[in-house]
């Protein structure tokens, strides 16, 4: 299935954000910091289990760096 | 002798109380434990953070975990229009837990210049979302007013350019600003040393926000050190009302009794 994930279109396979996070992030990234939204409507921590993944669907996987 | 501290004297933005007066960014430093050092060096309670999309290159280093006992103040730097900084300011409340944003709508890439505009329009709707909204505006009295007007927790003014360490390049502005402001002033950009630091309080400023000039000083953590003396030493002496201006000498010792004819 298709996406757009941080502007790159990506195939993917994850049902839902959770899963998308998996196979976006390297392995032990921490999940603090994270933030997620789907087609511009933030998407809670809590729901990144339920929220499912569409064909098409932009999503936007962002971190808190350092900054001014 | 009572101790005259700063801390009879805490500075309250929408209703939080912060015993610094300074606020400093995390960006730019050689290392991270220069970061760590520098900010606690500072003083500074609340430190600045921006929102970025991860990067498949690599997760760098987790600012998040090594700064967890600050208050983060997330910001929507390099944004250009309401829209994509409103989103950056959900993310940002999402990933930081806090609903506190440094709001940056710029309207040039060169400058850096805010985008007064855009900044009006996300700053009040941020507000309706339940932000708190402290955007970087220029140092024009009106913009500042209108933000107020709107909502904002606070208003941060340019000293100067982003990065320029200009200081403050308008110090009647600041002064004006600070003079009129129902709501905190904190000025945010171009302090390139302690002195710009102490004369942005001496003004009247109720913070300072830098980054650059710690994190790019030849020693940060020692420049940190002074940015937090600065702070309070310009917050006193703005407190303790300086001696006006004359164009002539005064002595200060006693004039009877001179030894000699």
């Amino acid at each position: 299935m298709e996406l757009t994930v941080n502007g790159e279109v990506r195939i993917s396979q994850a049902a839902n954000v959770a899963e998308l996070l998996k196979e976006e992030l390297e392995e032990g990234h921490s999940q603090r910091g994270i933030a997620v939204a789907l087609n511009g409507q933030v998407v809670p921590r809590a729901e990144w289990q339920n929220a499912r993944i569409s064909k098409g669907d932009r999503v936007e996987i962002v971190r808190a760096l350092p900054g001014g | 002798m009572a101790d005259v501290t700063v801390f009879d004297d805490p500075l309250v933005v929408a209703g939080e109380t912060f015993r610094s007066r300074l606020w400093i960014g995390t960006a730019g430093y050689p290392n991270q434990k220069v970061l760590l050092d520098s900010v606690r060096a500072s003083r500074a309670e609340m430190v600045t953070m921006s929102i970025r999309r991860v990067s498949l290159a690599g997760q760098g280093f987790d600012t998040v975990r090594l700064l967890k006992d600050y208050k983060f103040l997330p910001n929507t730097a390099g944004c250009e229009t309401a829209r994509d900084a409103i989103l950056t300011a959900e993310l940002a409340r999402e990933a930081l837990e806090t609903n506190w944003i440094k709001l940056e709508v710029i309207g040039d890439r060169e400058t850096l210049y805010p985008d007064v505009q855009e900044l009006l329009k996300a700053t009040e709707e941020l507000i309706a979302r339940g932000f708190t909204v402290l955007p970087y505006c220029n140092d024009d009295p009106v913009v500042c007013q209108r933000l107020a007007d709107l909502g904002a927790a606070a208003v941060m003014p340019m000293g100067s350019l982003i990065g320029s360490g200009m200081g403050v390049a308008n110090p009647a502005n600041i002064e004006l600003i600070c003079r009129r402001s129902p709501v905190p002033v904190v000025v945010d950009a171009g302090i390139g040393t302690a002195s710009d630091a102490v004369i942005a309080m001496e003004l009247g400023a109720a913070a300072v926000l830098l980054n650059t000039a710690v994190a790019k000083a030849a020693d940060p953590v020692r420049m940190a050190a002074a940015m937090g003396h600065a702070v309070e030493a310009g917050r006193l002496a703005y407190l303790a009302g300086r001696i006006p201006r004359r164009g002539r000498a005064e002595p200060s010792s006693p004039q009877l009794g001179l030894v000699g004819s």
